[in-house]
């Protein structure tokens, strides 16, 4: 099987993807650049996901597919070579809330767009996102929500990044479910994002339009 | 003189059947869905209390109700689904409860898994019965677990050869989780009878039971309950036959479910929450062959049958409105959420009557005059002409009392029609 992984992965051929991959190291190609193939690939995957092409099903599949990848050429590498990231986001579903569906996809949109994902996962305390923050120095902040008990989690959040002192450092968007405008003036947001795509063009505007 | 509860219950009952028939009532109806664990917050309770102790429930529901005297109301039943005790008792997997894993004051969560894995198609496929037996129930009750020990339950199709197989079940494992799940039972008859008590009160003072009962559609089922979301999307593209044989088989259980129960409860409405069908779930293809087709025949059992099918088109359904337009005329009550309200009443207005989208955001944390502007737009537009019953987007756990009261009291003065 030989064949462009980049277009092969991009159109979620999971067996012909992963036979090139095999067929790659077996005959000593070299593993970097299959994994630079991957990326680029996830980018096209990324791409037909903002342009209403591919859905939540084809994200969850690919992603299926790279962690194979990922897994077959690991083993063969001697360090990973650093990927250029344009900005560091610390993600969440805020307290209370045990919703994920959204968390991820945003994660893998704002991953394949080039930034560095921070993902706490769900039911976040206030306090876990400003000690990731001062860790990472992280300059943009997002929190998910699907319930509707998620607006007073989200301001409580806000409030406390501001008590924190590190409201001046970081931008924070806001989604998921029922969350509006309404809500983002509720909670003190600088921004809510309709969709995950919004969540990108929000996150390269705030490091300066990338 | 006042009208009579009797008399106010048939005005309401018409009221909701001419906007369901697509007629013009003598005002927009309006109804607060799944009206989930607001009571708890209007009447000052949690919802721990309201999910463990049934004269807490009763009387925070009925206060509730017979306060705002919506013109039909969600079954309090099928709000809670199961009482906390039984689910304490049986051990579920499934769920987080409030004041057990969660604040006593939010709603139950769904814990999401994939309780039935990817390679065990074939086994539910050849035994849906002996399957959720021995492999389902012990994976999502704790306390069946043992229930995974017991030889297959149609061994006893041979009859008296058969017979021996009852040795399996004297075993102390499997004799507690059978005790458990009679105790389960116990505390769920208990709750049943406080709801009817409940239902009958309601009827008394004049209001309408909206659904009588709940199905779903059969790829959310699978998607829900049994594969997880995860598991179920890639089965589309590793196992779509097997998916599709699945949806096949759970049809008429569902069909099943919907109609026996509407029959019996006598409301012949059946309420039907989707989930996995929205855009961004799935392509529209992938919509044509997974989800719409058994949806749709689901839906036409129903109306066949004289039931009002109530779909709850979860999250955005504009792409996929002229799908929903194939329906029967003026028998199906669809209730939206972030769906386009003008797209939604240009397609659908001649096909079925529109419920929802009044922003949740609004009834928590707006103003009056913002929520009277929303419901004014939602009568003028969605309204015009019937076939519209004012109702939230979603769940309302968390709205503002206040500012309920102010859309209600909108919706009952502006929304008559004036001819």
């Amino acid at each position: 099987m030989s064949g462009d992984l980049k277009i092969i992965l991009a159109d979620l051929k999971e067996k012909d993807a992963l036979e090139i991959v095999k067929n790659r190291l077996d005959t000593g190609g070299d593993p970097l650049s299959i994994l630079d193939d991957a990326r680029r690939g996830m980018e096209i995957i990324g791409k037909r996901f903002a342009d209403g092409e591919y859905f939540i099903p084809d994200l969850v599949y690919s992603g299926e597919i790279l962690k194979q990848i990922t897994g077959m050429v690991k083993p063969k590498l001697a360090k990973a070579a650093p990927v250029k990231r344009f900005g560091k986001v610390v993600l969440g579903t805020v307290a209370g809330d045990i919703h994920d569906i959204g968390l991820n996809i945003v994660d893998f949109v704002l991953d394949v767009n080039g930034f560095e994902v921070l993902n706490l996962g769900v039911d976040v305390p206030a306090q876990k996102f400003i000690d990731k923050i001062k860790e990472t120095e992280a300059s943009i902040v997002g929190l998910s929500g699907f319930l509707t008990l998620a607006f007073d989690s989200m301001k409580k959040t806000v409030d406390a990044i501001k008590t924190a002192g590190l409201r001046g450092k970081v931008k924070i968007m806001i989604g998921g479910g029922q969350i509006d405008e309404e809500i983002r003036n509720y909670t003190g947001a600088d921004a809510y994002g309709k969709d995950a795509m919004a969540g990108v063009s929000l996150a390269k505007k705030w490091v300066g339009g990338v | 003189m006042g009208k009579t509860p009797k008399e106010l219950y048939q005005e309401r009952e018409k009221r909701v059947n001419d906007a369901i028939q697509l007629k013009v009532p003598d005002r927009v109806p309006f109804w607060f869905q799944d009206i989930s664990f607001f009571p708890a917050k209007y009447t000052g309770t949690t919802s721990q209390a309201l999910m463990y102790d049934d004269s807490v429930f009763i009387a925070a529901y009925k206060k509730t109700l017979t306060d705002f005297e919506p013109d039909m109301y969600f079954n309090p039943g099928h709000a809670l689904h199961t009482p906390g005790d039984a689910l304490d008792i049986i051990d579920s997997k499934q769920v987080k409860v409030p004041g057990r894993e969660i604040s006593p004051d939010h709603t139950f969560q769904f814990i999401e898994g994939e309780y039935m894995k990817a390679d065990e198609y074939d086994a539910f496929l050849n035994d849906p019965t002996g399957y959720t037996i021995s492999t389902y129930i012990p994976r999502t009750f704790g306390a069946m677990a043992p229930l995974a020990t017991l030889p297959p339950i149609s061994g006893l199709l041979l009859g008296y050869f058969g017979l021996p197989m009852a040795s399996a079940f004297t075993t102390p494992e499997v004799t507690a989780a059978f005790e458990s799940f009679y105790k389960a039972g116990l505390a769920i008859s208990r709750h049943n009878s406080a709801v009817g008590s409940l239902n009958q009160e309601l009827k008394a003072a004049g209001i309408p039971l909206a659904c009588g009962q709940i199905t779903l559609a059969p790829f959310d089922v699978l998607s829900d309950t049994l594969r997880g979301m995860r598991g179920l999307m890639l089965d589309m593209y590793r196992q779509p036959e097997k998916v599709l044989a699945a949806i096949e088989k759970l049809l008429p259980m569902l069909i099943g479910l919907g109609v026996s129960g509407a029959k019996m409860s006598g409301t012949l409405r059946v309420f039907i929450p989707l989930h996995r069908g929205a855009h961004g779930f799935m392509s529209l293809k992938q919509f044509e062959t997974f989800y719409w087709p058994s949806l749709k025949k689901l839906m036409l059992t129903l109306i066949d049958e004289g039931i009002t099918p109530c779909p709850f088109f979860e999250g955005d359904y504009t792409s996929r409105l002229e799908y929903l337009a194939d329906l029967p005329k003026g028998k199906v009550l669809g209730l939206f959420d972030a769906t386009d309200i003008f797209k939604a009443k240009e397609i659908l207005g001649g096909t079925m009557c529109i419920s929802g989208m009044m922003p949740l955001s609004l009834l928590q944390v707006g103003t009056p005059q913002k929520i009277k502007d929303y419901a004014k737009k939602l009568i003028d537009v969605v309204g015009k002409g019937g076939g519209f019953i004012m109702g939230p987007r979603s769940a309302m756990d968390e709205c503002d009392p206040n500012l309920v009261k102010v859309w209600v009291e909108f919706t009952k003065e502006y929304g008559v029609y004036r001819s």
